[in-house]
């Protein structure tokens, strides 16, 4: 399956990729509207990490792994791996337990406070390239074919 | 190829899918004692205090079972498993032959003989979907309860029971609440967030005797002598593996149902996996049973591998808890409490208006534990330090840093994780 990479030479430590994701999964699907205006803003579900005031910078974000821990960590169920591969988190049936954050090994899963609700990447699924990979200016994201690693 | 499996929980599930993988038209038989489909066991507190409702009890897609070809059968209790003939005897008198059995029927509370107990009505375990449903559906006629045992299940139970606006007293014979689970710090912090929304916690004392008339419950009587009144009892000490229809099948049970890193047990061709089995610990070698929900999960995965001919280890047992209770996440991992002296160092950072805590465990130059109150974000980048045996030594001094992340490891651990480049990219 398609998955995101990320190229940390290429990262320049703009946090465009985090804007677009929480863009991309807001209800207005506009950046304005989404950050000042909406209830509830979503949580970027890339995280852009930096060190030494951005000496070192990379988006991190999740594997879609062939084995999700968390998955296999969650009690209620709400996440699943669909046909394609895509692991997927079903909002509505979260409960806000935080036991995917406790399993995943790379630090995917967000906690949405004022939801009370975890999220993770869902790679888009009303788009042909995931929005952070679109966003992200100096090509630091790429989206291609290969392993969870 | 006609496997059996025994318990519908997550073990079963993992065990259905490890299956599933390996063999696409081999006959599932799912066995339950209880008359529902697979249900986040763990919900049933959010159930009693109304934070999550019946209609999201199940934790599977409604199609799992069809999709996966299993035939599920509720309310069937299996009794004996004559291993001699490959057969399981169940209550209704019923024999099922099997090729392969999985025992994969987790745990059943303990509830020791207390003075005064018998007869009477209001005394509850609390491990089961239809618990909470008799819990919920007495509320009415609840005030008071007196709750026996500080560990998972009796503070979940507590916190249900306070959504209801019942006044709680939990009695816990250790020196703190969630011993197993917490360091003593983790477990003050929240046990003062406890009593802070009206739930009274004893620690170092028991109920000796349950006081009341007929089958009404007046109150409890402690140890130290002390009378609590109240109108119902929550037995929570803890659970046992529920193994005892086992006995005469020759599979060896220790404090669980022993088993090597394929969950085969003693006699060939039966495995077991979850709460109910003693399996490999990550750290000691040793084998102990890890009652938590992933681990169960995981272990019936390579249960259902194995017992379709595959081929996978099990890389042992990593404690791991995420608990939130009155809205103070904790997760901890691995080696919490680890012994004084020379060979752990321990690391900690602490905010207790905030009720905000971190402390890190290290053996030598290896990451062995991690307790995590109030920020708990990216909580399982610890669990793959700690999984993968990466030397903390470059990093040690970031281990506290709230924002802990990547970026304070090495390139090359960075680049195996997110880079495109690498063979099968
Ligand atoms: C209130 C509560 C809260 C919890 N919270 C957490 C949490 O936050 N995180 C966590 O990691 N873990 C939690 N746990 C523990 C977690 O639920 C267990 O680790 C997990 O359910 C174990 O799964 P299992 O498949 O091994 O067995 P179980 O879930 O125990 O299921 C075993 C099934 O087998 C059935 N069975 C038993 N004997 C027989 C028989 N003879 N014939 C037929 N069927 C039989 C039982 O009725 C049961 O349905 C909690 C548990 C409780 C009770
Ligand atoms: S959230 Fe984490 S564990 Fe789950 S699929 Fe993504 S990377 Fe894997
Ligand atoms: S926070 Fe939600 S998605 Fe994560 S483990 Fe809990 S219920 Fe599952």
């Amino acid at each position: 399956m398609k998955r995101i990479y990320s190229i940390e030479d290429a990262c320049i430590g703009c946090h465009l990729c985090e804007v677009a994701c929480i863009t991309e999964h807001s209800r207005s699907k506009d950046p304005v509207r989404a950050f000042l205006h909406e209830a509830v803003r979503p949580i970027s579900r890339c995280t852009v990490e930096e060190w030494e005031g951005g000496v070192v910078s990379l988006s991190t974000n999740c594997r879609h792994c062939d084995e999700p821990d968390c998955l296999r960590a969650c009690i209620s169920g709400a996440i699943q791996k669909d046909e394609a591969g895509v692991v997927r988190m079903d909002v509505e049936q979260c409960i806000g337990c935080w036991s995917c954050v406790m399993a995943c090994p790379y630090g995917a899963v967000q906690r949405n406070l004022k939801a009370k609700k975890a999220n993770k990447c869902d790679l888009c699924p009303d788009r042909e390239n995931p929005a952070c990979v679109d966003a992200c200016p100096n090509r630091a994201l790429v989206y291609k074919e290969g392993s969870q690693k | 190829m006609n496997y059996v499996i025994i318990g519908n929980s997550v073990a079963a599930v993992g065990a259905i899918r490890g299956i599933r993988k390996i063999d696409a038209t081999g006959h599932i038989t799912v066995l339950s004692r209880e008359n529902h489909v697979a249900y986040g066991r763990p919900l049933i507190s959010y159930l009693l205090g109304g934070t999550v409702t019946e209609k999201r009890m199940p934790y599977l897609p409604e199609d799992f079972y069809r999709k996966n070809q299993v035939n599920l059968l509720l309310g069937a209790e299996v009794v004996a498993v004559e291993s001699g003939a490959s057969r399981v005897k169940l209550a209704s008198g019923e024999t099922i032959p099997y090729d392969k059995l999985l025992v994969a029927t987790g745990g059943d509370p303990f509830v020791p003989p207390i003075e005064g107990m018998n007869g009477k009505e209001k005394v509850f375990t609390f491990t089961t979907w239809d618990d909470a449903a008799k819990l919920k559906g007495l509320a009415y006629d609840i005030d008071k309860v007196v709750v026996i045992g500080g560990g998972l299940i009796g503070l979940k139970a507590a916190e249900g029971l306070s959504q209801l606006d019942k006044q709680v007293t939990i009695v816990e014979l250790a020196d703190r609440i969630l011993s197993a689970a917490f360091d003593r710090t983790a477990g003050r912090i929240v046990a003062k967030k406890m009593k802070a929304n009206g739930i009274e916690v004893l620690t170092e004392d028991t109920v000796v005797r349950i006081d009341g008339e007929g089958s009404e419950i007046t109150g409890v009587t402690l140890k130290s002598g002390e009378f609590i009144a109240c109108d119902t009892v929550v037995v929570a000490i803890g659970v046992r593996p529920a193994a005892g229809f086992l006995k005469g099948s020759g599979v060896e049970v220790n404090r669980g149902v022993v088993v090597d890193d394929r969950m085969e047990t003693s006699v060939a061709g039966i495995f077991s996996a979850g709460d109910v089995a003693e399996a490999r610990d990550f750290f000691s070698g040793g084998k102990n049973p890890m009652p938590i929900w992933p681990d169960a999960y995981i272990q019936g995965d390579v249960a259902g591998i194995s017992m379709a001919g595959g081929q996978k280890d099990y890389q042992g047992g990593l404690a791991m808890n995420s608990i939130e209770l009155f809205k103070v996440p904790t997760i901890s991992m691995g080696i919490t409490n680890p012994e004084l002296g020379e060979r752990y160092q321990v690391l900690t950072y602490q905010n207790p208006e905030k009720y905000e805590y971190r402390k890190i465990v290290l053996e030598n130059d290896l990451l062995v534990g991690v307790v995590m109150v109030g920020n708990v974000d990216r909580a399982g980048i610890f669990a793959g330090i700690i999984r993968d045996k990466v030397a903390v030594a470059p990093f040690k001094e970031h281990l506290l840093a709230p924002d802990f992340g990547f970026v304070h490891l090495p390139k090359e651990i960075r680049s195996s994780l997110f880079a495109p480049q690498g063979k099968a990219a």
